[in-house]
């Protein structure tokens, strides 16, 4: 039914047509208001629906790129509108698609002022995040990279907190900085490799000397995007300042911008300079999960904590991906997306709390379940799920992870391991804080339980965290062949390079 | 040899339209008297117009006239193109703003039009006494421009400044040439080439002492640091209109006379030249980068913006090859119109019918005037090379033909400054989004200059889309000063 259809392209620019739709929208405040909302949850649901398509007439036994569409874009300089999507770049648009909709509907009440700007910049950054994910071509996909900051700088200087300008210009230059040394070194890959075509250069041997130069400036750019530490700085700041939506988005897909650049561009491309680098890459990893994990245990601000957390939980994602074998990047992959699912609804759940009392401080809650026991239930599977626990989604991921690195460097497993213990300490240790207990604050005794419309935005977080930590099979499936390829191509070239010995002999000892 | 001077004729009609056009219009408002100045510039634009229409007519292809002195090619073409545009931009921005402050008089777009006389002379020229000409007659009508506003101290200060020190470069450009003269013996960029590769081993001193003192000459010209010292204060005092044209046509005449001067004579020189543009350029980089954080004034801020620019631009001639040409020739086609953006937006700035200038008199604008906000917000982030605006795909090009030529550190510093600067351009948008709005700003007058921030924003927001025929005819001109 839907061959021949530029399916990508549909998925990426409908909500960019919404955006023009609100923009046209004529009334007085509330009405434009009210328009806007609607227009903005009809076009993202539109476009999940879509990409749904792109899941039911995915072919798993592929590795290659499916879905492609070719078009001249800049005929001088061979540079093409060209979209794809593999099995690694394929879960991602969902994850993106499923969740703009979420974030609209979190904002529903939560967003009072100038409603139409918000609704658009949450449209055009959801036609940005798509398009980056899709796009086969480097500068293409470098202006779907880099335009993302455009909107997530004003959701954040705008809507935000009270040091949201300070967290918003930090946010940007911080990324912007990165970016740029990226932009060099795809003008390099262009110079040498005469071709901007993704599925090309993948193939393409690069000179030694080069690979590491060009692996240097890519990781100036992913590791702040990721964050790895030491440039995760930004990532606590611009948490905390953004409103509820835009944390979900920063945590749900923009951190995983980074980790896919890793995958798309680092792996397939540079596997010499990856191998050389991997150690580097493992040390910092390292020093992400358990200092960060540290560094959350005494977090005051609850929204602080999960951004922490989540720099531990990325940790895992960049030790799987320079583990280099199947395993291991599957479950980076696997825990790519159960991060981008239940940070995300972590944040919303931060996000309920904040709505009703307008505080993130830790200290200013406790004894909800008295109050709101449906939350509290809602609340304990999301933490449940970030912890690692078997029968969610975290689980799989964390475990891959282990299993692959386990293989290959003991020393990275037993430290990634007692993240995972660390993990359990401080959201356990902040969900007893928050729930349980005894309901002190006299503010507190007639805060109400979820309303049906955040009901509604859990109930699809909650299913879609058991049914991964469940059944994983199906996305395991989306991810093998290409998975499978990447591997293959990796440890072939990488091996075959007398210079660099294997990743395993030159890891942290 | 009549033939021959008929024939040279054809080649510069579109020039000498002008030049006509603008002393009937000087006649014209000496008749009409006091008043015309509506009617005068509105036939200045048009005239304009029916130039540029002259063009692709006068030049099909590459052909020299009077001997040498001038030639028309496909670069000409394209850098004429956009000075037309932007001097026609300018006067349309001028009008109402003008009209409102009381120094409308027919002289105004008259004298825009000798200027831009004397910028496509410059673009044309081919020989060093041409170049003297052309530049020569531009910059006499710009000195008296920058000083239009007759009963302000800042604005005849300005004119005073920048004639002081636009003679001084005038005097280096002519000792430039002198001595590219007597070491070589020739004027015509053609003999020179033939001359310079003929030549075995090092080019002679003298030639080289010629070349630097040229190229310092236009550097102040373009306004590239180390001689950058006037902008802001020109800019500042000039009236915003001029500061506008300013910032817009003479920039990019006085970048095409340096691209021509460098690629076509002293092309086969490129090792002697490439550090001296290569320094030019990261210190235009810089000082645009770091001077503009600390500016109050909008206006200064858009002269170490320029400053900047400059810098990116030249980072493309830096390349000295057809590539880095081609990303010049982008890179001048967008920052004509994100400056028409900026300089709408900017004498949009009017509280109780008076000019306000300061950076914090922008605050809020988002809430009071959202439309001019966006438009704004569109120019800076487009000034900051943030993708997909237009602006990133004029710094793309400019660093892929440095990527190309070798030259890493050069991006390397140019892309990092890119980050600096667009601290500065962020703070605006900053200013206009996220804080609280003051004072309204007044209604504009007319429509217009509605109607020229909108068609430059849109502009610089499409060009992601439409970029490709304005890609590929910048490369035809690029190629056409490489004799292709």
């Amino acid at each position: 039914m839907t061959a021949g259809w530029p399916l990508l392209s549909l998925v990426t620019f409908l909500p960019l047509v919404g955006a023009l739709f609100i923009l046209l929208v004529r009334g007085d405040e509330a009405v434009v208001a009210a328009n806007a909302r609607a227009v903005a949850l009809w076009a993202s649901l539109l476009t999940f629906a879509l990409s749904l398509l792109l899941w039911v007439n995915f072919d798993t036994q592929f590795s290659g790129f499916q879905f492609v569409e070719k078009r001249e874009w800049l005929p001088a300089f061979g540079i093409a509108y060209h979209m794809g999507v593999d099995g690694i770049s394929m879960p991602f648009v969902l994850l993106s698609t499923f969740l703009t909709p979420l974030c609209v509907l979190a904002s529903w009440e939560a967003i009072e002022t100038r409603v139409r700007e918000y609704m658009i910049a949450f449209l055009v950054l959801e036609t940005l995040m798509v398009g980056m994910f899709c796009a086969l071509d480097v500068v293409l996909f470098y202006v779907f990279f880099e335009g993302v900051l455009i909107p997530m700088f004003l959701i954040i200087g705008v809507w935000g907190g009270a040091r949201r300008v300070y967290s918003a210009f930090k946010f940007f230059l911080y990324t912007l900085a990165g970016s740029v040394l990226m932009l060099l070194a795809l003008l390099a890959i262009y110079y040498e490799a005469g071709t901007t075509d993704i599925p090309m250069l993948l193939s393409y041997n690069f000179p030694l000397g080069m690979q590491r130069w060009l692996w240097l400036a890519f990781f100036a750019s992913f590791a702040v995007k990721v964050p790895m530490w030491p440039v995760h700085t930004w990532l606590p700041d611009a948490h905390v300042e953004a409103p509820t939506a835009g944390s979900v988005i920063l945590a749900g897909v923009l951190l995983k911008m980074g980790a896919y650049g890793f995958l798309r561009f680092s792996l397939p491309m540079l596997p010499d300079a990856s191998a050389y680098f991997t150690p580097l890459v493992y040390a910092l990893s390292v020093v992400a999960i358990v200092y960060t994990s540290l560094v959350a245990l005494v977090q005051e601000d609850m929204k602080k904590l999960i951004a922490y957390s989540s720099v531990a939980h990325m940790g895992f994602v960049t030790i799987g991906i320079f583990a280099g074998n199947v395993q291991a990047i599957e479950g980076a992959l696997f825990q790519m997306l159960s991060h981008g699912v239940v940070s995300g609804a972590l944040f919303l759940i931060v996000g309920v709390v904040y709505d009703r009392m307008h505080s993130r401080e830790i200290a200013r809650y406790g004894g909800l379940v008295h109050r709101m026991p449906i939350y509290a239930a809602v609340f304990m599977v999301f933490m449940l799920a970030s912890v690692g626990l078997p029968g969610t989604s975290g689980f799989i991921g964390e475990f891959l992870v282990l299993v692959g690195v386990f293989q290959v460097n003991t020393w990275v497993a037993l430290f990634a391991t007692s993240g995972i213990v660390l993990g359990a300490a401080y959201m356990l240790w902040l969900y007893r804080r928050v729930v349980f207990g005894e309901l002190t604050h006299a503010d507190l005794k007639d805060i109400a339980d979820l309303k049906p419309r955040e009901i509604l935005v859990f109930a699809p977080l909650v299913v879609v965290v058991l049914w991964m930590g469940l059944y994983p099979k199906p996305v395991l499936d989306v991810f093998s062949p290409s998975v499978n390829a990447l591997v293959v191509r990796y440890q072939s070239v990488a091996i075959e390079a007398p210079s660099t010995p294997p990743p395993a002999r030159l890891a942290v000892r | 040899m009549n033939q021959e001077f008929a024939a040279s004729f054809v080649l510069v009609l579109p020039e000498t339209f002008l030049a006509v056009a603008a002393m009937a219009l000087l006649m014209l408002g000496v008749f009409r008297g006091e008043g015309s100045a509506r009617l005068v510039s509105w036939l200045a634009i048009a005239a304009l117009a029916v130039t540029a229409l002259f063009l692709p007519l006068a030049a099909p292809g590459q052909a020299a006239a009077f001997g040498g002195l001038f030639v028309t090619d496909a670069f000409a073409v394209f850098m004429k193109i956009l000075i037309l545009l932007g001097t026609a931009l300018a006067l349309v921005m001028s009008i109402d703003f003008n009209d409102r402050e009381q120094i409308a008089q027919f002289e105004y777009p008259v004298l825009f039009l000798f200027a831009a006389v004397g910028m496509m002379v410059m673009i044309s020229a081919s020989d060093l006494i041409s170049l003297y000409i052309g530049l020569e007659l531009q910059s006499l009508s710009l000195y008296v421009v920058a000083a239009f506003r007759r009963d302000a101290v800042k604005s005849t200060e300005a004119g005073l400044k920048y004639f002081v020190l636009g003679a001084l470069s005038s005097g280096m450009l002519l000792y430039g040439a002198s001595l590219i003269y007597g070491f070589s013996g020739a004027t015509g960029f053609a003999d020179i080439a033939e001359i310079m590769i003929g030549q075995a081993g090092d080019p002679p001193l003298g030639v080289i002492f010629g070349i630097v003192f040229m190229v310092a000459a236009l550097a102040f010209k373009v306004s590239a640091a180390p001689f950058h010292m006037w902008t802001p204060d020109v800019y500042e005092g000039a009236p915003t209109p001029v500061t506008a044209f300013f910032s817009i046509a003479p920039k990019i005449a006085a970048t095409a006379l340096l691209v021509r001067v460098l690629i076509d004579p002293f092309g086969p020189l490129v090792n002697q030249w490439q550090q001296v543009v290569i320094a030019v350029a990261i210190a235009s980089m810089l000082i645009g980068a770091f001077a503009a954080i600390n500016q109050t004034n909008i206006k200064r801020l858009m002269a170490y913006s320029s400053i900047g620019h400059i810098g990116y631009a030249l980072v493309g001639l830096a390349a000295g090859d057809e590539t880095g040409v081609h990303g010049v020739l982008i890179y001048m086609a967008i920052y004509l119109f994100m400056n028409v953006a900026a300089f709408g937006v900017i004498l949009c700035m009017r509280q109780q019918g008076r000019m306000v200038e300061r950076i914090a008199d922008l605050s809020g604008l988002s809430v009071t005037r959202p439309g001019i906000a966006a438009a704004l917000a569109i120019a800076m982030f487009s000034m900051a090379g943030i993708p997909p605006l237009a602006g990133f795909f004029g710094k793309f090009y400019v660093f892929q033909a440095a990527i190309a030529a070798g030259l890493y550190t050069l991006a390397v510093i140019g892309v990092l400054t890119s980050v600096v600067a667009a601290f500065y351009y962020l703070r605006i948008v900053k200013l206009m989004y996220f804080d609280e709005p003051v004072e309204a700003f007044d209604r504009p007058a007319g429509r217009t200059l509605g109607i020229v921030i909108t068609g430059s924003s849109l502009l610089i927001l499409l060009f992601v889309v439409y970029m490709a025929p304005v890609v590929g005819w910048a490369g035809i001109a690029a190629a056409a000063l490489f004799g292709g």
